[in-house]
């Protein structure tokens, strides 16, 4: 009722001026987000200090002013951790900056990254009732800014009770992982984090470039875990030093979480896969990110990059690849073979992009990637598509128009098109149930497979998601590993 | 942080380091690999687990210094420490089973890599035959470890300074024609020697097995660097070798994906002997 209300109010008054001599209660024009201080395009696509420059304080009281705190606030629900929104904005608007941090911090315990990579116009933004009529309220942008202030004003750490004497091994310190041991560490648990590189974060370091998600802000909420007391020992890759029955058979843990993620890259089934100067996105990003091949010969890991390169995908990674490219001096152009509205990647890295010089084919489908007698990329033969019916996922089937074919002039190709979950841990662990997409499966509310003791959650489970799904599924296991130990 | 325990000059190209590392040498087995990250500007690279003491907690590395990295890892003394030292990784070989008679061979630096995954084979109750090859006899290494767990034992040169002159293949070829009975060929070395080991077996249909060097980045299966045709499919060498069917591997793409950063590979090399000298 209240929303109809809401919905023939403005048309009532606002549309047809019946009554000329009418009072002038105009309502306001529809609000925009206060725009966030970028560095400029141009320059910033030779750097790769970060692009979003963050709310000053004057700023972010400013929006948050805005927020009208709704008596039935639907913007909690749409975040998947339930940031108390409301309750955080208003702290914002009065200029308590730390208490804002904390009552986040109560939910998500890495919101510097949330504030940044969320995909929030489908989540907390898409719902927030302001938004209804204006731009939603900029909470991606605020959450951004105060965990920002409480860093660089040093966070207290929260009180720990007392531990319990029950020890956790988790597997993998990617925002699965780390939230759920921080959750766990929280209620008093042992937590030590197995980690298979020699940095935590996963996707968050080897994937997502430094001018999206600066490292040190990465660092920065690992460190603050590993005050609270989580141990994270690198260069462990489980199922092969150590399997889960024996971490839990010999080593004394008393319940395990699995956090592996889901970084196998999928290539696509034409020919040419195999030709140098192909590269998955994991690759080429992790050469970039983790190895910082970018400061090459200075650092020992090298990096190609071609004239002009293809990135064959359409969401956060073939973006982060497409961007990545640009920084390294190449041309890149992103193939996709739906249409621009079916982009699944964040709507301010396409707005990025886009504003740096990245150029988009739509609609179209590699089928051949072209290569020379010494295995070189010089060309990549593609077919134009055309929507058709909806497929499972609703979104209308890209189909190919017949005879459409081209090639594409480049010589470095990126196969963003996807990751599936990485087969050592299911392989190495007797009992798991694998999906047929090799995911593990478990139980929705306790977050435990069909290994008594051992939980999973994040891209291992769902395949590859978001940061904050991720997140939400680590804390789904921790509170399911206290229930299973306090049974 | 891994220390190097003692060290060993075994030519002048080859070096053998014996790493504390004991979670991983209480669990590798033979034919299962380490990634490297010597310290914090360095690359991520793959050395096969040449030996190991399980305790001592130990884990031995034999490498041929032919870039920046290797050379680096050449210059660590006793003492010295690496950053990162991750393993094992990819799959064991499977010398616990017994095929019956088995050749291994050992190509320049694959000797090394041979001898452990020869030494299990011999332990499981198989005949070994050895050939270790190179091109010139200062380049034999692993001569005396090879031989004594051999039943019989060859060795070749490519200029006949030592053993028969000639390859890996010469040798094995006249085994074959000899009419003896060989149930399974193990090769490590150079691609062009696998490559031509797998062609001289092929039509005898000798099961072939050779162990992968492709370029890897993280050795875990995340980044698809490593990635090989075997049998027209696509496999990831980290997780799903890096032993493969001899006769179902695409050598040339390969030797291909092998040549993808010589540039850079040059640079860095010329980088590392303008700092230390010795040019090459
Ligand atoms: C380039 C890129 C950009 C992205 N951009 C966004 C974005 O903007 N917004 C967003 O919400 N999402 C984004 N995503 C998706 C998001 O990063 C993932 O959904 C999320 O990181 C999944 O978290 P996770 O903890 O499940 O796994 P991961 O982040 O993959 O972490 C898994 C960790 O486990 C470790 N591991 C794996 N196997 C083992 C083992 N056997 N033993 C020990 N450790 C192991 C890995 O090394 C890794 O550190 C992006 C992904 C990529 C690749
Ligand atoms: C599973 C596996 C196990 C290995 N085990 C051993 C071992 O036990 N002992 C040993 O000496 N070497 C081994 N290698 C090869 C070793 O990893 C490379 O020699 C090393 O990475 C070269 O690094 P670099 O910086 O010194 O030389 P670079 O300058 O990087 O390369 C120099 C030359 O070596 C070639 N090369 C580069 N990377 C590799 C590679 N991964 N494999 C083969 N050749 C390469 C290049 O084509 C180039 O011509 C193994 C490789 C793999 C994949
Ligand atoms: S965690 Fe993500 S979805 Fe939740 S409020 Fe923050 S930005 Fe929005
Ligand atoms: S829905 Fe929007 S306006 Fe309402 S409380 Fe949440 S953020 Fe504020
Ligand atoms: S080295 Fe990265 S997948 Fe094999």
């Amino acid at each position: 009722m209240t929303n109809k209300e809401k919905k023939a109010a403005p048309k009532g008054k606002g549309k047809p001026p019946t009554k000329k001599a009418a009072p002038k209660r105009k309502r306001k024009p529809p609000t925009k987000k206060i725009p966030m201080p970028e560095q400029d395009a141009k320059k910033r696509s030779h750097n790769f200090d970060e692009v979003a420059l963050g709310y000053t304080a004057k700023q972010a009281k400013a929006e948050a002013a805005k927020c009208i705190q709704c008596r039935n606030p639907k913007c909690i629900s749409g975040c998947p951790v339930e940031v108390d929104i409301k309750g955080f904005v208003l702290l914002v608007a009065e200029g308590k900056f730390m208490e804002a941090a904390a009552m986040i911090k109560e939910t998500n315990s890495l919101p510097a990254i949330c504030g940044r990579v969320c995909p929030q116009e489908t989540q907390c933004e898409a719902t927030c009732i302001y938004g209804i009529r204006n731009e939603p309220i900029a909470i991606g942008r605020l959450e951004r800014f105060v965990s920002d202030y409480a860093r660089l004003h040093g966070e207290p750490l929260p009180e720990l009770p007392d531990k319990i004497g029950k020890k956790i091994a988790v597997i993998g310190a990617g925002p699965a992982g780390l939230t759920c041991a921080g959750d766990l560490t929280n209620m008093g648990y042992d937590v030590t984090i197995y980690e298979a590189f020699h940095k935590p974060g996963g996707v968050l370091i080897y994937g997502i470039p430094e001018f999206r998600l600066p490292k040190d802000v990465v660092m920065a909420e690992v460190e603050f875990l590993e005050k609270l007391g989580v141990e994270i020992k690198y260069n462990h890759v489980i199922g092969k030093i150590r399997t889960i029955s024996e971490l839990m058979e010999e080593d004394g843990f008393n319940s395990v979480f699995i956090g592996s993620g889901a970084g196998a890259p999928n290539f696509m089934r034409i020919a040419g896969m195999n030709l140098i100067n192909v590269f998955s996105a994991n690759e080429f990003l992790t050469r970039v990110n983790l190895m910082k091949a970018y400061k090459f010969p200075e650092y020992d890991t090298p990096v190609k990059v071609g004239k002009r390169i293809a990135i064959i995908g359409g969401g956060n990674v073939a973006m982060d690849a497409a961007r990545t490219s640009l920084r390294l001096g190449a041309e890149a152009m992103i193939v996709y073979r739906r249409a621009r509205e079916q982009l699944p990647a964040r709507l301010e890295e396409v707005h990025h992009a886009e504003e740096e010089g990245v150029d988009f084919n739509f609609l179209v489908n590699p089928i051949e990637v072209l290569g020379d007698e010494k295995g070189s990329v010089i060309g990549m033969k593609c077919i134009r598509m055309e929507l058709g019916e909806p497929d499972d996922s609703g979104r209308r089937r890209p189909v190919p128009i017949e005879g459409s074919e081209f090639d594409l002039d480049v010589d470095m190709v990126i196969v963003a098109i996807g990751n599936s979950p990485n087969p050592i841990i299911p392989e190495s662990t007797p009992g798991l149930k694998i999906s047929r997409w090799g995911t593990i499966e478990i139980n929705e509310e306790t977050g435990m497979t069909d290994v008594s003791g051992v939980f999973a959650g994040g891209d291992i489970v769902t395949g590859a998601a978001t940061v904050i799904s991720a997140m939400g599924a680590g804390k789904r296991a921790a509170r399911g590993i206290h229930d299973f130990l306090n049974k | 942080m891994y220390e190097v325990l003692d060290k060993k000059i075994i030519n002048e190209i080859t070096k053998m380091l014996v790493v504390q590392a004991p979670d991983i040498a209480r669990v590798c087995k033979p034919g299962q690999f380490v990634m490297i990250r010597i310290n914090e500007t360095g690359e991520r690279f793959p050395l096969t687990v040449a030996d190991f003491d399980r305790k001592k907690g130990t884990v031995t590395i034999t490498f041929q210094e032919v870039g920046k990295s290797t050379r680096l890892l050449g210059s660590l003394n006793v003492g010295d420490k690496i950053m990162d030292f991750v393993g094992p990784l990819g799959k064991p070989s499977p010398s616990d089973k017994v095929f019956g008679t088995i050749v291994a061979i050992g190509g320049g630096c694959g000797s090394a890599i041979v001898y452990p995954v020869a030494r299990a084979f011999k332990e499981a109750g198989n005949t070994l035959i050895t050939i270790n090859g190179a091109r010139t006899m200062d380049l034999l290494i692993y001569r005396e470890e090879l031989e004594s767990i051999s039943d019989e034992f060859y060795e070749t040169t490519d200029d006949g300074t030592c053993g028969t002159h000639g390859f890996v293949t010469t040798v094995l070829g006249d085994l074959i024609k000899q009419g003896r009975k060989i149930d399974l060929v193990f090769a490590v070395g150079p691609v062009p020697m696998m490559k031509f080991v797998a062609k001289t077996t092929e039509e005898a249909k000798i099961h072939t097995m050779v162990s992968l060097n492709s370029i890897m980045v993280d050795g875990t299966g995340m980044c698809g660097a490593c990635r090989v045709s075997v049998d027209g499919q696509m496999k990831f060498a980290c997780v799903d070798g890096p032993e493969f069917d001899g006769h179902k591997v695409d050598f040339d793409e390969l030797m291909a994906r092998l040549n993808a950063y010589v540039d850079q590979e040059a640079v860095s090399n010329e980088k590392w002997a303008s700092e230390h000298g010795g040019a090459e």
